[in-house]
């Protein structure tokens, strides 16, 4: 449990600063949550038995969860690594790299679940998530958080500068994003196109949590659960050998 | 007592052999200089005691734990202060030794017991709510220092602890240094600072191309390996009377404009200068960076 205190350290920078914090991981997905849920709703009926809006608050807290850990675990972690030399000083310390990694992943995750969180108190007050079974979404935007933090951080331990992250970004998450059930439902693309969401992580915490938000147990549950246990593991073991190999070869 | 031992390491990057076979005896309470020109091997010998290199071939056994194995253990009573400092920059002063301290698990009180007096030793009392970016770069030093006493070492491992520093900050750091060695902790330092290395050390090991290529006491290396006396000598026609210099002295090296002569008794060459009004010289006791340089040569390094 030494990875604890890297999570501290950074919880406490991220205390000093919590309103800018907190308002630029939700202003976005609000804006476009709000934006596109009423204006683009009013010209659709329901879909998939419920209210764009409601049906799009689902993919907006799957999607900024998504991306907070990415930018968590990516830009702030890659700052700390190799612009702060955060990381080295830690390792006079009786800790090691593998510390380092599991408390950059838990706190990506705990930063990126507190945006998921935020977007479903939003859309409970704006009574788009009525039911009680909606507090199960908050377990699930923790894994997602924890995918994507894994996979996030196997590309901080990998870059050797900025540009790095750009093609992970313009060419895995954009589409990723698209491709996964945010805006629309992900069966009416093209069966292939279809069969690539279903082997990446957001379509299936799209799957688990759009039912919640309805009030609705979710289909398949250990399927979902499953791919996304699988990314956060695949992704943290990964992660830890190239952050091996990158500090102590 | 041994705090260190190191046998055969070898570290390889690439085709190069970065540290070639060092074998190391730091006994307790001593402060041990590691003297070497850049690119020596030195940084990455001190990366490998503490266990945060991987050495390709030796044995490390830090405070009595095996390094890399135990390197966790080992580091938990070792400070150390990096050639680059790395202090948190989203922190404050205290900030900076109470999250440190926290590393080591030590309980949040234990640790903010402490800062008073490491801050006081830092001589950045009063300056506990100041940002990292605001302080100078004797400043960060001496906090860099502080952090690295925070879990009350027994062994500090310092790279170039004063390089980039002004006199005055610089003889403020070595002021610590001793008042450290004279607490009964155990200093390792690098450096390529002769003066540093004589002041401080009581052993020292000169690096050179991943190897030790000398050890001993600052007086025992002069001693053994050079002639106590040098006279430094400049002017016009200075090459021509290099010829005449090898007859009166052990040993004549140029640098540049200026001609070395090493030897055991100087008053041949004293004479004989004399006589020459054209060329300048400087009689003075052989010091360690004569050893230096005969040992590593007068090549640059870079």
């Amino acid at each position: 449990m030494r990875w604890i205190a890297v999570w501290r350290r950074n919880f406490l920078v991220w205390r000093k600063l919590v309103i800018a914090s907190v308002l630029s991981n939700l202003a976005d997905p609000l804006i476009l949550l709000f934006g596109l849920g009423y204006g683009l709703g009013a010209l659709l009926p329901s879909v998939q038995g419920m209210s764009y809006i409601a049906f799009f608050a689902a993919g907006t807290l799957c999607s900024a969860t998504m991306f907070t850990a990415s930018f968590e675990s990516m830009f702030s972690g890659f700052s700390r690594m190799h612009g702060q030399k955060t990381w080295d000083a830690i390792l006079y310390a009786p800790l090691t790299i593998d510390d380092i990694v599991a408390g950059e992943i838990v706190w990506a995750a705990s930063k990126a679940w507190l945006s998921g969180a935020t977007i479903l108190a939003v859309a409970a007050v704006f009574g788009l998530a009525a039911s009680p079974v909606v507090v199960l979404t908050l377990p699930v935007a923790f894994l997602l958080g924890l995918a994507f933090a894994a996979c996030g951080l196997i590309m901080t331990v990998l870059a050797k500068n900025w540009d790095f992250f750009s093609f992970y970004m313009t060419l895995i998450m954009t589409p990723m994003t698209m491709i996964s059930g945010v805006f629309f439902p992900a069966e009416q693309l093209p069966r292939p196109v279809h069969a690539v969401a279903q082997a990446l992580p957001l379509y299936h915490g799209v799957e688990l949590v759009r039912p919640l938000v309805a009030g609705r147990w979710p289909s398949q549950v250990l399927v979902h659960l499953g791919v996304l246990l699988a990314y956060a593991a695949a992704g943290y073991a990964i992660a830890i050998t190239y952050a091996r190999r990158r500090f102590s070869a | 007592m041994s705090v260190l031992r190191g046998r055969g390491l070898r570290k390889r990057y690439d085709s190069l052999d970065v540290v070639n076979g060092v074998d190391l005896d730091i006994a307790s309470g001593e402060c041990f200089g590691l003297l070497g020109p850049n690119g020596a091997g030195k940084t990455t010998t001190l990366r490998l005691c503490l266990g945060l290199t991987y050495p390709d071939a030796g044995e490390i056994e830090l405070l009595g734990h095996p390094v890399p194995v135990r390197a966790r253990q080992a580091r938990q009573r070792v400070g150390v202060v990096p050639q680059f400092d790395n202090l948190d920059p989203d922190f404050t002063v205290a900030e900076n030794l109470l999250v440190f301290g926290r590393y080591f698990g030590l309980p949040r009180d234990a640790v903010a017991a402490k800062v008073p007096a490491l801050l006081e030793f830092a001589g950045l009392t009063g300056r506990e709510d100041a940002r990292i970016n605001t302080l100078s770069g004797g400043m960060k030093r001496r906090l860099t220092l502080a952090r690295a006493l925070i879990n009350d070492p027994q062994l500090l491992f310092m790279d170039e602890p004063t390089t980039g520093l002004d006199p005055q900050a610089r003889h403020l750091i070595w002021e610590r240094l001793r008042r450290l060695t004279q607490e009964g902790k155990t200093l390792i330092l690098t450096t390529h600072f002769m003066e540093e290395a004589e002041r401080l050390c009581h052993r020292l090991a000169i690096m050179d191309r991943g190897r030790l290529i000398a050890v001993g006491s600052p007086r025992a290396l002069i001693a053994e390996h050079i002639e106590p006396h040098v006279v430094e000598v400049h002017g016009n026609g200075f090459e021509r009377w290099m010829g005449r210099a090898k007859q009166l002295a052990g040993r004549v090296e140029r640098a540049g404009d200026t001609a070395f002569v090493y030897a055991a008794d100087p008053a041949p060459v004293l004479g004989d200068l004399s006589a020459r009004p054209e060329l300048s010289y400087l009689h003075r006791p052989a010091s360690l960076e004569d050893v230096f340089l005969k040992l590593t040569g007068r090549d640059l390094r870079d």
